[in-house]
């Protein structure tokens, strides 16, 4: 009787992330105009759409980096639990974000420190939550980058030495290792070639669904949407034009514009 | 006629400063007492001497001197160097005050990048100056996200630094500017002292005052306050250690100088602070290159 299915029991569980109403505008300039969604843990939700559709701006303000001009963002902080995240103070938001969050950038200089080496890149968050113990990172840091499949050997090499793949993999190590529960993804394979780009997304969908993560991923690539994503928003011109599953909306688009997208994918 | 200095015709400029500027850099010097570490902002004015040169700690001292002051002036431990008998005879000069190379007589000691060896006592006053106040700069080059770091206590990442030396060299390498956290509060930049000198800061009886010229910063350490070197747990805090002794004084628990000696290779190690070696040297202790003609006591005519 109490075999309740996992669906059902994590569809009833209380949401991790609840955006509600969110706007944000630049002057007369929209960025993103009433988003309204739910995440709940361990669900990974895609945010498609073309350039200047708000994307960037909505995972902005949704990761606590850009306050909204209305609506509200609330996050299941486990100190506070359900919270506006604007609504805490800065320190315990910058808090919150060290210890709960990760946010894998585009381009890993902006997501790395390019004067330190690799290791001390990944292990940066340990010290950051106050762990003060060498030798306990540093196996901590090699394991990871064995995770992220990446020569151990290479630990103590500077950023700028290693491929742009292999940066990215860094950046998802450092941004995995302190165990956190949401992770914002901007584009996480952009700018790398095809082989790669596959490489990275088999590992990075390995590594969330053994990790139990939710995650925010913004793509303007509809193959990443589909391997990535258990859900798909459809961003255009600032307002969400469809939601759903993912293989709902990309194999049965309702509104032109996702129609418009799913069919201007190139075929090989 | 020259006007003495306690005279009111002198009141106005005395030590180079005009009044309201002293008055503004005291008030800085009292929240730096009140909030220990803490890099107060300050108006720096522009000094006789090129920034990088001690315009920050000149103008603690200006701001801090009067006409009873004892003055000590040393560069990198020593008396006698160039930088300070220039700071030192200025001072002689705007503020009429008596200049000494004893430790223990001074009341305001300016130094660059040393601790004296000989304990300091309640009612001295030790001057530093500061190139780099800000401790996390070399990681985070931004001055908003480094104040929000000290204001919310976020210091993880320093050992970034630190984990760095670690996986470079074995051990926790960096010799100068150790950070360190005072009060268990902030963490402040020790100025460019060597690590050797670190522990002489906490607990210690004189006021420590930093003045930063170019970066406009005031910060201080107040008397019997607690200064931590930051370490890890399995890789603690150590200092330098010599192999050798002092050549000339022989002492065996000072911060020694390796002089060069001529182009075939000999060296030798003296004691980076010019008084306490001579002090020793009068005192009857006798190293193994004593008789150097390095070893001549000058008394510099102030």
């Amino acid at each position: 009787m109490n075999a309740m299915p996992k669906a059902i029991a994590i569809a009833q569980a209380a949401p991790l992330l609840r955006v509600d109403k969110l706007t944000k505008s630049y002057g007369h300039v929209v960025g993103c105009r009433d988003v309204s969604f739910e995440l709940r843990r361990g669900e990974v939700l895609g945010v498609v759409g073309e350039s200047g559709s708000g994307k960037t701006t909505l995972l902005n303000c949704i990761s606590g980096r850009l306050p909204p001009s209305s609506g509200a963002v609330e996050f299941d902080t486990s100190r506070f639990g359900l919270t506006d995240i604007y609504g805490l103070n800065e320190p315990d938001r910058r808090r919150m974000q060290r210890e709960e969050w990760g946010f894998v950038h585009q381009n890993p200089r902006d997501g790395l420190r390019m004067r330190v080496s690799g290791g001390a890149n990944v292990a940066e968050p340990l010290m950051n939550l106050g762990n003060r113990h060498y030798g306990k990172m540093r196996s901590a840091t090699i394991e990871w980058l064995e995770r992220v499949e990446l020569d151990t050997r290479r630990i103590d090499d500077k950023p700028r030495n290693f491929s742009g793949g292999m940066q990215q993999r860094i950046q998802v190590a450092r941004n995995l290792i302190h165990g956190p529960r949401l992770v914002f993804m901007d584009e996480p394979t952009g700018g790398l070639d095809v082989s790669v780009q596959a490489r990275l997304l088999d590992l990075l969908r390995e590594l969330v669904r053994d990790l139990g993560l939710a995650v925010i991923i913004v793509t303007h690539d509809m193959a990443v949407a589909r391997l990535m994503a258990d859900r798909l928003i459809v961003m255009k011109d600032g307002f969400v034009v469809e939601t759903g599953l993912t293989d709902q909306v990309l194999d049965d688009p309702q509104h032109p514009y996702s129609q418009l997208l799913v069919s201007s994918v190139l075929q090989i | 006629m020259t006007a003495r200095p306690n005279q009111p015709e002198r009141y106005y400029n005395y030590a180079y400063l005009d009044e309201q500027t002293k008055r503004m850099i005291r008030r800085s010097i009292l929240k730096a007492l009140a909030i220990p570490g803490y890099q107060v902002p300050f108006g720096s004015r522009e000094m006789p001497v090129p920034y990088g040169w001690g315009t920050g700690g000149i103008q603690l001292t200006a701001a801090i001197i009067g006409p009873d002051d004892v003055y000590k002036c040393i560069d990198q431990g020593a008396d006698d160097t160039t930088n300070a008998v220039s700071i030192r005879r200025f001072f002689a000069q705007v503020a009429d005050v008596a200049v000494t190379e004893d430790t223990g007589k001074a009341t305001i000691i300016q130094t660059r990048h040393r601790i004296p060896e000989q304990p300091l006592k309640a009612g001295q006053v030790l001057v530093f100056q500061v190139p780099q106040p800000e401790p996390l700069r070399g990681l985070e080059a931004r001055e908003t996200e480094t104040r929000a770091m000290h204001a919310y206590e976020e210091y993880g990442l320093q050992y970034v630094s630190l984990y760095e030396s670690v996986a470079t060299y074995g051990r926790i390498a960096s010799t100068v500017g150790y950070p360190t956290m005072v009060d268990e509060r902030y963490l402040m930049s020790p100025s460019p002292i060597p690590k050797f000198d670190n522990p002489k800061m906490g607990d210690n009886e004189a006021i420590l005052l930093f003045g930063a010229g170019r970066e406009k910063r005031i910060y201080a350490v107040p008397p019997h306050t607690s200064v931590r070197s930051l370490d890890f747990e399995d890789y603690p805090f150590e200092t330098q250690t010599w192999e050798e002794d002092c050549a000339l004084c022989g002492a065996e628990e000072s911060y020694l100088d390796e002089v060069v000696l001529d182009d075939a290779g000999t060296r030798m190690f003296v004691c980076s602070d010019s008084h306490f070696c001579a002090d020793r040297r009068a005192a009857g202790h006798i190293g193994p290159m004593a008789d150097h003609e390095l070893a001549a006591l000058e008394t510099e005519p102030a």
